[in-house]
């Protein structure tokens, strides 16, 4: 699999959050999960769409230290190299 | 013991959203079945829940929430409960819970492959959804649990609701029933038990009667303590007189032909409300449309009401919208308040030609008017039978 570029793994995570119903227009880097209101189950299948998408597996302490979206695009863009 | 009295109700059925819509239109004779079945094609979920709440909720457990705002709102409650949240329960019955989730995860695990089932297929499809649902959603923090007892699950439901506000163990509690079941799994296995119309016609002890109409739906109630109803100020649309439980123990499909179980739980709950079947005005049946149940539930009616099962009108839910399985108890409780209210009994539609072995008084195809004396008791009784041999009926009065 080739390495996914940032604006990949921004892409799909933002879709996903929308898809878990977050408001389109709150998404950005710093935005934090929590005041999207994405919860344990909403992180847990973004799990699965990532791990589908890129190979990258996360774990559930993985998932556990992502605060906000730029953080789980890092960790993605960390570990997908 | 406490009385339990109805303060709210709400319903969603394939005769529309709303429980007024619904008496409304089974008493101007509509059948809301199409193609065969009952389902709720005026329920759009994003007419109503926001993407995460849809999408957190089977279908089941959506029609359910939406009935539950709707008895809420009834019941004065939109705003505030009126108790500590912790003396409120939810009691929400279903005969199967979410198997359109189950179905669609099913896919994904052979199509895909286990990594791919959804994290939500578990909160989605397990039966106590609805109650969790219903419980979340308006912060109720009494019991709450679901009830699981096929066809007689709503009217299990709202039995337990009662004997919790009787023994204390709740002020007030939301029950109902909710089922969404139209899906090709849940479809092939009815038919495969030989239970489904094959005309798909529902037509409650007409002779042509041959098999039940597949419906989904929900209903919900709010039921609370009498006396601190009354204290609040609130409407009271109904009092639970009394609630008869019990089982056949024979098979698991079938009831027996004369319907001894039926026709205990019938006497049980008249015994409990403290009433003689001289003083009921209504039977609201099960009447599912199947040959074996109209048969036998004539024979429990004759039983436990002698003399007056000859004289007392009779009607089925089922003949307007289908058999709601799980929802159905609920559903047919509301319809019952709601009949006794606007003293109109609905009628069992679609029967013309009438089994000869069936000689009672099925009020065939249109509505007619309740005619009562002043002073005389609005009680009537909600009969539910389910697989498995369960048999729960409700006594009701409107006041």
């Amino acid at each position: 699999m080739a390495e996914p570029s940032i604006d990949q793994i921004e892409k799909v995570i933002t879709d996903s959050l929308v898809t878990f119903g977050a408001d389109p227009e709150a998404i950005s880097r710093d935005a934090e999960l929590e005041a999207l209101d994405v919860d344990s189950l909403d992180l847990a299948e973004l799990s699965q769409i990532i791990e589908e998408q890129f190979g990258v597996e996360l774990t559930s302490n993985d998932v556990a230290e992502i605060k906000t979206v730029g953080d789980a695009i890092d960790m993605v863009a960390g570990r997908a190299k | 013991m406490n009385e339990v009295v109805v303060t709210g109700v709400g319903a969603v059925t394939p005769l529309g959203v709303g429980a007024a819509t619904l008496h409304e239109r089974w008493a101007a004779g509509v059948c809301g079945i199409a193609d065969g079945e009952g389902r709720c094609r005026e329920f759009v979920a994003s007419d109503h829940f926001s993407v995460k709440e849809a999408r957190r909720a089977d279908r089941f457990a959506q029609l359910v929430l939406l009935a539950s705002r709707e008895a809420l709102a009834d019941a004065g409650w939109a705003d505030e409960l009126p108790y500590d949240s912790t003396r409120i329960g939810a009691i929400i019955g279903t005969g199967i819970g979410g198997i359109g989730t189950i179905e669609a995860n099913e896919r994904t695990l052979i199509e895909q492959g286990p990594k791919l089932v959804s994290p939500l297929a578990v909160p989605l499809m397990m039966g106590n959804a609805g109650a969790a649902a219903v419980s979340m959603r308006h912060g109720l923090r009494g019991p709450s649990y679901g009830v699981v007892s096929a066809c007689a699950a709503g009217t299990h439901a709202i039995g337990s609701a009662m004997r919790a506000i009787q023994c204390g163990d709740a002020t007030a509690v939301v029950a109902g029933g909710t089922e969404a079941a139209l899906t090709p799994l849940s479809r092939a296995a009815f038919v495969a038990v030989d239970a489904l119309s094959p005309t798909g016609i529902s037509r409650p002890f007409d002779v042509r009667r041959d098999g039940f109409v597949m419906g989904e739906g929900a209903g919900v109630l709010v039921l609370e303590n009498g006396e601190t109803a009354r204290s609040r100020g609130a409407k009271i649309l109904a009092i639970v007189r009394g609630y008869g439980a019990t089982s056949d123990a024979h098979h698991i499909t079938a009831p027996p032909a004369n319907g001894e179980g039926a026709a205990r739980a019938i006497s049980r709950a008249l015994e409990d409300a403290e009433i003689t079947p001289a003083q009921l005005v209504y039977v609201n049946a099960h009447g599912t449309s199947t040959p074996i149940n109209d048969r036998a539930e004539t024979a429990a009616i004759k039983t436990a009401l002698g003399e007056r099962a000859y004289t007392i009108p009779i009607s089925s839910t089922k003949s307007a919208i289908g058999h709601l399985l799980g929802a159905a108890g609920a559903v047919e409780a509301i319809a019952t308040i709601l009949a006794l209210r606007n003293r109109v009994i609905p009628p069992t539609l679609g029967l013309e030609q009438p089994d000869p072995e069936l000689d009672l008084d099925y009020v065939p195809q249109s509505s007619r008017r309740l005619e009562v004396e002043d002073g005389q008791l609005l009680a009537a009784l909600s009969n539910s039978f389910g697989f498995g041999g369960h048999n729960a009926v409700l006594c009701l009065e409107a006041t």
